[in-house]
């Protein structure tokens, strides 16, 4: 077992208002099969012990599905590891004297609230406008009666594996949400149960994203290298195409 | 002492329920509005409760303390759902899944309840459908099932590992368009600290805005606690890092009765733990024990690595033990002889604490079926197993994946090591037959209930009994009661809002005043080590009475001795961390008393006294077939037992056997 001794670089912001600031923490004793947050949970514990408050950071499930945990490790949303959450990052991935860079999710969508705790409201804000298929409890068919091929399923369920982290938007340099707006165009798009409204749904939905302040997609393709859950840049060409074709029905 | 009113409706099982609807009083359509529902928590259970509540017209206010409600920890469930669909036309039915619920429970669930969740089991699957859940599908367009522990069918619906995922941010679709509407009022990061009690009736709570500390008070006409369970009192489990007891355990405090704290599941496949920094434990989903075999090497102190082990020396000791069911016993089965193997020496891996769960042969069983279908001629092995495990991974790649990350093993090639932990937890707020706890007006669904999984919860009903709750139950029984409540709304100027104001404070300035040497996590650590070494898979009279006695000692040190900086007008994490610790510290100690109260085995409770010579639990039914409801009887007392006598009317009392 491998441990080694850690210099970060940790944005600290007292609240929305303040200004924030990069400080400086050494860290000794990290074991390599700690996961990331564990690490930050042993710096936290030395800080409060040394009467410092600790570093917040949201987080829950620790298991890469909750899609509450989100910095930029090093430049890159979540970290350097392919399709990986900031929770399921591993220690084994640094070096002894490794220094570290954790900053928040950037977007002006996004505001800082502490030190690395962002607020992503916007995202249920776009899921509001128009991001369900509106079915009321009880009364529905029965579960058969409505036959989907597999592989329209598969397609529909690998859609709907987006965690609504948002390091697509933090990663952009446009700040665009494209990746997850069209996450849930394609979701409810390719299924039957989503065609009822499936051109107003997108109408809807682009608007309210407009609206929060996200930025435009330039087709950099950044987000989709840095999804955790590898959702698909067509899941962006599949929301145009319907973009475009509802806007010619309006 | 409290009065236990279970009103389980008169009649046949199979008509309890449909007569019950019809009967109950009902709030005529344009009276809903006027009435003004609290759902605390956004999970499974909460979001589809907010959601259908306000489809018909309820005034609601839904609260999580996460940033979005999509994050509740239903979202992290795996395996699957299940319910009588009989869709593989193999012999099920909602007799089945009831009578499975009960046996499975260890003959400690109330009956009227489990058959109710058969029932409405077929309605959420249709329901969840409708919503564009995308559930894995056969070629033909229909959809796919899986088997779980301790049944004999394939009832279990699944997308991928990722079933609860797809049924939360269905539920979570639901619950926003009603927010869209302006029907639900949601509010993210709050979390409850009180429940303002009127005349006897629960009328509103105080919330804490988790981003500036503001405390809120909120009026409702009833409130309903979805908030999940406690698995976090043994601080390691597969819990969310933030899952906790605050909610049930105020209302516990305030009168609602606890039914059967003690009960705990512990999940026997779970990833072990790794070293003492350890933050929290991650399940592998049950759906796995469909195809991996679980094994310990035969020979004490076997050092070869797993894949050198010829099959004669492989002691694969579910299918020994449990010849009918195998590999797919219930999970308390799972986990004690799990436990068994390792304490008599056999675990495998650094710590020893572990047993092997090998997919090898699932591979080129999968492989061959594969090769036949695609016509090769003379597959290589090596052909075989590659399409092999294009099968497995297309059933479980996540979890493999996620298996990989955790240990930098790969388990397509190396069995997985895995080890029982604490996963979920059957005990919660006791209810009567329509949710309702011993607080009129306070109701407690999915896990924060007691009411459903006896002493030990099959696989695949979690998911299930939080969307029961919510989409198909507490939708008709809240009628009943808001029904004969006025219209009018309590102002929150009234004394009773401002007493639980002020408890929230000063308990908020007492944990910040304290300033003491320790963290919070450092008791947290401590209380988690004492519940797990002695409330855990196994407890005994002795372990549990010294376990009280220390859980009384650290609970005193923690307010005397814990560290929480800052204020508590900011986002303050230490802060949020210390109030959920405190209520551990109390829930843990009524787990103990609890489980040194029954003096039997059942489910996932296990009295090592109390045990059949082959080493399985060991009830005692002449005197402990009740359920334990415990009432708070303040700080110094001792709690109050009132027992709900359990009836088997339909499900003969047997001896459990998975022979
Ligand atoms: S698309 Fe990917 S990166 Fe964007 S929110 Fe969804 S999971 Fe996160
Ligand atoms: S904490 Fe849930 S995804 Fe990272």
């Amino acid at each position: 077992m491998r441990t080694m001794k850690l210099k970060l670089h940790v944005w600290r912001q007292e609240n929305r208002n303040s200004q924030g600031r990069m400080e400086t923490y050494t860290i000794e004793g990290v074991n390599e099969h700690m996961s990331f947050l564990e690490m930050l949970d042993v710096l936290n514990e030395k800080l409060i012990k040394e009467g410092k408050e600790p570093v917040a950071f949201d987080h829950d499930c620790r298991e890469g599905i909750c899609g509450s945990c989100g910095m930029v490790i090093n430049g890159r949303a979540h970290g350097p590891w392919y399709k990986t959450t900031t929770c399921q990052l591993h220690m084994r991935e640094f070096k002894d004297g490794d220094e570290i860079y954790i900053e928040p999710f950037r977007a002006s969508a996004f505001p800082v609230i502490k030190d690395l705790v962002v607020d992503r409201s916007a995202f249920d804000r776009i899921i509001q406008a128009g991001g369900y298929v509106s079915v009321n409890t009880g009364g529905v068919p029965d579960a058969n009666a409505i036959p989907i091929g597999k592989e329209t399923a598969d397609q529909a369920f690998e859609a709907a594996t987006c965690i609504g982290c948002g390091a697509c938007v933090a990663t952009c340099k446009n700040a665009s949400a494209m990746l997850f707006v069209s996450a849930k165009i394609s979701h409810l798009g390719l299924l039957p149960q989503g065609q009822p409204e499936r051109m107003q749904r997108v109408l809807d939905m682009v608007a309210q994203m407009d609206k929060e302040g996200f930025g435009n997609c330039t087709n950099t393709g950044a987000c989709e290298v840095e999804c955790p859950k590898g959702i698909s840049l067509v899941n962006i060409a599949r929301m145009n195409y319907d973009y475009f074709k509802a806007q010619l029905k309006k | 002492m409290a009065k236990l009113e279970s009103k389980i409706p008169e009649g046949d099982i199979s008509t309890k329920w449909s007569k019950h609807k019809s009967k109950i009083k009902i709030v005529a359509p344009h009276n809903k509005r006027k009435y003004k529902i609290l759902v605390i928590g956004s999970g499974l259970a909460g979001a589809s409760a907010a959601a259908s509540l306000a489809e018909l017209g309820y005034n609601v206010h839904c609260f999580c303390y996460q940033d979005s409600p999509r994050r509740a920890h239903s979202i992290a469930a795996q395996g699957g759902i299940n319910a009588a669909k009989n869709y593989r036309n193999d012999g099920d039915s909602v007799f089945r899944l009831f009578y499975d619920t009960i046996k499975g429970g260890d003959f400690r669930a109330r009956e009227a309840n489990v058959h109710r969740l058969a029932e409405v089991s077929v309605n959420i699957i249709d329901q969840c459908v409708a919503q564009g859940v995308p559930f894995a599908r056969e070629y033909g367009g229909l959809l796919d099932n899986r088997s779980f522990g301790g049944t004999q069918v394939s009832r279990t619906f699944y997308a991928a590992g990722q079933t609860g995922q797809q049924l939360l941010i269905g539920a979570y679709q639901a619950l926003s368009r009603q927010i869209n509407m302006g029907t639900v009022k949601m509010h993210a990061r709050k979390e409850l600290l009180e429940i303002v009690i009127i005349d006897g009736k629960a009328k509103g709570i105080i919330t804490r805005d988790l981003e500036n500390g503001k405390i809120e008070r909120h009026f409702g006409h009833a409130v309903v606690l979805a908030t999940g369970g406690y698995g976090n009192v043994f601080y390691l489990s597969t819990n969310a890092k933030n899952s906790n007891a605050t909610a049930i355990f105020r209302a516990y405090k305030k009168g609602a009765c606890f039914g059967n704290p003690c009960f705990t599941q512990i999940h026997p496949t779970c990833i072990p733990v790794s070293g003492d920094y350890q933050s929290k434990l991650t399940l592998m989903s049950e759906s796995l024990r469909n195809d991996g075999r679980v094994w310990v090497p035969k020979n004490k102190d076997d050092k070869r690595a797993p894949n050198q082990i010829p099959e004669e020396e492989r002691d694969y000791y579910l299918e020994r033990r449990y010849p009918a069911f195998g590999n797919l016993v219930p999970r308390d089965v799972a986990s004690r002889a799990a436990k068994e193997r390792c304490d008599a020496g056999y675990g495998v891996g650094q710590s020893k604490m572990a047993v092997y769960l090998d997919f090898a042969s699932a591979i080129m069983r999968y492989g061959r079926i594969e090769a036949n279908k695609q016509k090769l001629d003379n597959p290589s092995d090596a052909d075989i197993k590659r399409l092999g495990k294009g099968i497995i991974k297309e059933k479980y790649g996540n979890l493999f994946e996620m298996y990989e990350k955790i240990t930098d093993e790969n388990p397509y090639e190396v069995p997985m090591r895995i080890y029982p932990a604490v996963h979920y937890t059957m005990g919660g707020l006791w209810v009567d037959y329509n949710l309702m706890t011993t607080i009129p007006g306070l109701y407690a669904l999915g896990e924060a209930n007691f009411s459903d999984h006896g002493a030990n919860r099959l696989g695949a009903s979690a998911l299930m009994q939080g969307l029961a709750d919510g989409y198909f139950v507490i939708p008709y029984t809240i009628g009943d009661y808001l029904a004969d409540e006025p219209t009018t709304e309590i102002t929150t100027d009234h004394p009773a809002f401002i007493d639980a104001e002020n408890a929230v404070r000063n308990r908020i300035s007492k944990l910040l005043s304290i300033n003491g040497t320790k963290t919070v996590d450092e008791f947290h650590r401590a209380l988690g080590k004492i519940m797990w070494d002695y409330c855990g898979m196994a407890r005994n009279k002795e372990g549990l009475e010294y376990a009280r006695k220390e859980i009384q000692k650290l609970r005193e040190e923690f307010w005397r001795e814990v560290k929480v900086l800052g204020k508590n007008e900011t986002f303050n994490q230490s802060l949020e961390k210390a109030g959920r610790v405190a209520d551990f510290l109390e829930l843990g100690e009524l787990m103990v008393i609890d489980a040194l109260h029954r003096n039997e085995s059942c489910g996932g409770h296990f009295r090592e006294e109390y045990q059949t010579p082959e080493g399985e639990a060991l009830r005692d039914d002449d005197n402990y077939c009740y359920a334990a409801a415990w009432e708070y009887a303040g700080d110094n007392n001792d709690p109050i037992l009132n027992k709900e006598p359990l009836t088997f009317e339909y499900v003969k009392l047997t001896q459990r056997s998975y022979k």
